[in-house]
């Protein structure tokens, strides 16, 4: 069985997973991957998890092995951003032609590795291996190994060729790379008693700093984000923190569990989505730190905190509650949890007429069942088809969703927010909801829905006349 | 003539080229009630799909055969034969279009012997037509797929004949036409009171209509009955170098005879396109097109005050950058530096002294000094760092609103296209005037331009 084999089967049963700790043993043994319809198939495969997941770090090159199709037709399309360095957003790949298929591509990777160290000297480079070079057999592996003693820096092997599986499963195998070869090699130039890392956190839109400074103002200190806005040398000391919180459900749930077993890292699951849920957080770190040694006021001052943004929150969406209550929202989400903007929505009034449950945990299933009292409204797939439908009958007044069924909102003539990936509006934090209900009520109450459904006169006078026609 | 350069990079930095597989998919969408598969593992549709909804802000029908590892290695047959059941069943369509990848071909799939046993043992696939692309992922770019996908379905849709329908003329599209621009060349056909046949016709499919039901596939677009006609047809009208193999196919296949026109911007090139279409036709040039070609001739006068010796730097696919040097050369800007994502024959005739085939990385570097940025939306990085204005041409534009409807063809689209981008330059004009001190008059001798309000021998 090849390394790489292995390594998926050993995450499919992943113990730190709900759904499998809900499983019997034999179920669990056969693991969870589902094989893909053909024709009926849609989402990234796991070398695009993977990138999402490592992307975020931004000073170091990630270079994409394998023809174009893999970086060409997606580089530059992720709205994670950074502080300082921009090195992530160049996109490098080694491009394969027809002769590297022939004779194998590791002399090219070699050479492109050695390009991006002469011109850009990044303190590390991550090689993504994609589904073409793993199976004509190219060891990045052995080449990763050869250049990094060669150039005497990191170079990172990702191994998440996009045949092994799933987007959702890319994460987890980008997860295992930063655990072999990042983690653990290097040291914080100094460590405190309140230094914790977020696992999960993209900074999508700049989301981490909307949070940030609530860590900050109770002399939280995030030693590592994983990997929003990261520097490889915070990853690389990452070992240190006292505590982490892991966020984005359980894209990255093997390196919370890795990183307790390995280094002793308490961590909890927790969301910065939903008013809520961002005290929720606040004080369940702040407990965790003063259990590892952390000052014995950190919790009271937490408290402190959250009472004065929770006033400030509800203040602010005050004005909006008079204007969304009662609307009905179709809820259909993939990267952020479903739960949390369901409570978050429920919160100025609005009504979910429908979530999906896509990529959702057993427990995110009952926390939904908790808030909305039924599953009733709960979907696993809604095919665009049927979820014209339902706009085009006007079953909800606003839809939420990515970016990809965008238009199957827009040509049934409803107002839609973009919630997921390449949202522009950053969604994270006690402001996070806010803007979140700010930019439904921007769509919901724009001048052109009720321009955009008024028949031609034509056609009204068409109408009219079949309506005639039908009572004569 | 063009010396074409070939880098020597073992790593694309920022790449301008898009895979060949995106390319046929995106030919395939605009047939009417069609459904591009690619063979290969999901991730390449995925990222074909956002690209492709980012540009054209339409939903987009791809599908996958969603090949994994194992199968990959066992061979694609059993999942192409349920894909095909699957699509058949979910959405009836006229016409499946594969297009294999990198690993389905170096594997060595053979889905055309494929597709014909799944079609003896299944029956009920009649009345959808599936047609095979060979798309490697590494072998050529964007346009390279977009052809092979052309050339294969004039293949396996046009019949043999020897009947003539004098009025009817083929349009075989290449990828540098926006749906605006094929728009714009069905009128002027049809303006001759000729029938056109678009292939393949984007208008139809991704002009952004609003459908009355949603579809799990291409709703408008080039009919296959349509295809089949094509043989019948007096013409084939190419428009792109990209197009000539496909042209010459049909030409082969049915005797049509066929002219390529490697662009339809441009004075003379219009002028080439219209008369031609009064010859075939008999009729005399409709009096719209009279007056839209004296409002180019103005806007030419107009313009080059601000095109003359302004540096250019173009990446863009091969068809669109032959064009576009043209374009700004017939202005009298120079085409500085020239970037293609991969060879074709039309780039040693590209109006520049080299072409570099690179990324726009390559773009970057020898673009400093230029005047004008013209790429896709990628560009906007270069752009930031160079601090060189940009206009935006190419797939993907996804930071603009409208491209889809852009119209650069024709006597009416290159007076627009006079317009927009002299307008960027013309700003500036003005940006510069802003620094004009006397100091830097006498250390400067270069003003570009006249001042807007004084047009030189105007005339007036
Ligand atoms: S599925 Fe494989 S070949 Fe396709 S984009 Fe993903 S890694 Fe690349």
């Amino acid at each position: 069985m090849s390394a790489l084999k292995q390594r998926i089967d050993s995450l499919l049963v992943e113990p730190g997973c709900a759904t499998n700790q809900a499983k019997s043993d034999k179920a669990r043994k056969e693991g969870c991957k589902k094989p893909l319809t053909p024709g009926a198939a849609a989402g990234g495969c796991a070398f695009d998890g993977a990138k999402i997941a490592l992307q975020p770090v931004v000073d170091v090159a990630h270079l994409v092995h394998g023809p174009i199709a893999c970086e060409g037709n997606s580089w530059d399309s992720r709205h994670v951003y950074s502080s300082g360095p921009q090195t992530y957003r160049t996109g490098f790949t080694t491009d394969m032609a027809e002769f590297d298929v022939i004779y194998g591509g590791e002399k090219r990777l070699y050479r492109a590795i050695k390009e991006i160290v002469d011109k850009v000297d990044p303190p590390a480079i991550f090689v993504y291996q994609t589904c073409l070079p793993a199976m004509i057999g190219d060891d990045i592996e052995g080449v990763c190994k050869a250049a990094s003693e060669r150039f005497g820096k990191p170079v990172i092997p990702v191994n998440a060729p996009g045949f092994a599986g799933s987007k959702n499963l890319g994460n987890k195998l980008g997860g295992e790379a930063l655990l072999d070869h990042v983690v653990g090699t290097m040291e914080p130039d100094y460590t405190t008693d309140c230094d914790i890392n977020l696992i999960g956190e993209y900074n999508v839109v700049g989301e981490f700093w909307q949070v940030k400074p609530l860590f900050d103002e109770l002399g939280i200190r995030v030693l590592a984000t994983f990997c929003g806005d990261a520097r490889y040398k915070d990853i690389a000391s990452s070992h240190r923190a006292k505590a982490a919180i892991m966020l984005c459900s359980q894209a990255l749930i093997n390196i919370a569990r890795k990183m307790n077993e390995r280094y002793d890292i308490p961590f909890f699951e927790g969301s910065f989505y939903g008013i809520a849920d961002v005290s929720d957080c606040l004080r369940k770190i702040s407990k965790l730190l003063v259990e590892r040694g952390a000052p014995a006021d950190l919790p009271a001052r937490a408290e402190a905190l959250i009472a004065r943004e929770e006033a400030r929150a509800w203040a602010r969406l005050e004005h909006y509650k008079s204007r969304l209550a009662g609307k009905r929202v179709l809820l259909f989400t993939g990267g952020v949890k479903s739960w949390s903007v369901v409570s978050a929505l429920q919160e100025v009034g609005m009504e979910i007429v429908g979530t999906s449950m896509r990529k959702s945990t057993q427990s995110d299933r009952a926390k939904v069942v908790e808030i909305m009292g039924t599953d009733a409204h709960m979907f696993d797939e809604l095919p665009p088809r049927e979820m014209y439908k339902m706009l085009k009958e006007s079953k909800a007044d606003v839809m939420l969703s990515g970016g990809r069924s965008q238009f199957v909102a827009l040509k049934a003539k409803t107002p839609w927010v973009e919630i997921n990936q390449e949202r522009h509006h950053a969604l994270a934090g006690y402001d996070g909801i806010v803007n979140l209900v700010a930019e439904i009520d921007k769509a919901l109450y724009n001048p052109i829905w009720s321009q955009v459904k008024q028949p031609a006169p034509w056609e009204i006078e068409a109408l009219e006349a079949k309506g005639a026609a039908h009572h004569g | 003539m063009a010396e074409v350069i070939v880098g020597k990079k073992a790593c694309a930095v920022n790449p301008l080229k898009m895979s060949a597989p995106i390319g046929a998919a995106l030919a395939f969408l605009g047939m009417d009630r069609a459904l591009p598969l690619l063979h290969g593992s999901q991730g390449c549709t995925a990222f074909g799909l956002v690209l492709f909804v980012r540009h054209f802000r339409e939903t987009i029908p791809l599908q996958t055969t969603a090949m994994s590892e194992v199968t990959t290695i066992l061979g694609g047959l059993e999942n192409v034969e349920q894909a095909l059941l699957n699509i058949k069943k979910r959405a009836n369509p006229a016409l499946i279009g594969i297009c294999s990848t990198g690993i389905t071909e170096a594997k060595g799939d053979d889905v055309a012997g494929f597709l014909k046993l799944i079609r003896d043992k299944h029956p009920e696939l009649e009345g959808t037509e599936v047609v095979f692309a060979p798309t490697p992922d590494f072998v050529g770019g964007f346009s390279d797929g977009w052809g092979k996908a052309v050339t294969a379905m004039i293949d396996a849709l046009v019949p043999e004949t020897t009947v003539r329908t004098p009025w009817q003329v083929n349009i075989l599209a290449g990828c540098h036409l926006t749906p605006g621009d094929i728009e714009e060349i069905r009128e002027t056909v049809e303006a001759f009171g000729l029938t056109p046949i678009i292939l393949p016709d984007l208008s139809g499919s991704l002009d952004g209509h609003i459908p009355e039901n949603f579809l799990p596939h291409t709703l408008g677009g080039t009919r296959v009955e349509d295809v089949r006609e094509m043989g019948a047809s007096a013409l084939t009208i190419a428009i792109g170098e990209q197009m000539r193999p496909a042209a010459e196919l049909l030409e082969k296949k049915t005797g049509v005879p066929c002219r390529v026109f490697d662009r339809l911007t441009g004075l003379a090139a219009c002028d080439a396109f219209i008369a031609l279409l009064a010859d075939l036709s008999e009729c005399e040039v409709p009096a719209k097109y009279r007056r839209q070609r004296s409002q180019l001739q103005d806007a030419m006068l107009d313009g080059h005050f601000y095109f003359g010796e302004q540096k250019v730097a173009i990446a863009a696919e091969p068809d669109l950058l032959f064009s576009l040097s043209h374009f700004f050369a017939d202005m009298g800007a120079t085409v500085a530096c020239a970037i293609a994502p991969q060879d074709a024959p039309v780039l040693a005739r590209v109006a520049a002294d080299t072409v570099r085939i690179g990324d726009l990385g390559d773009f970057e570097q020898h673009a400093a000094g230029s005047d004008l940025l013209v790429t896709h939306s990628h560009g906007r990085q270069a752009t930031a760092r160079l601090g060189i204005p940009f206009w935006r041409a190419g797939l993907p534009t996804f930071d603009r609103l409208g491209v889809a409807h852009k119209v650069t063809v024709g006597y009416r689209g290159t007076r627009d296209l006079i317009f927009e981008v002299g307008n960027v330059f013309m700003e500036q004009l003005h940006a510069h005037e802003q620094h004009i001190t006397p100091a830097s008059l006498g250390s400067h001798s270069t003003v570009a331009a006249p001042a807007m309000d004084a047009p030189a021998g105007a005339g007036h």
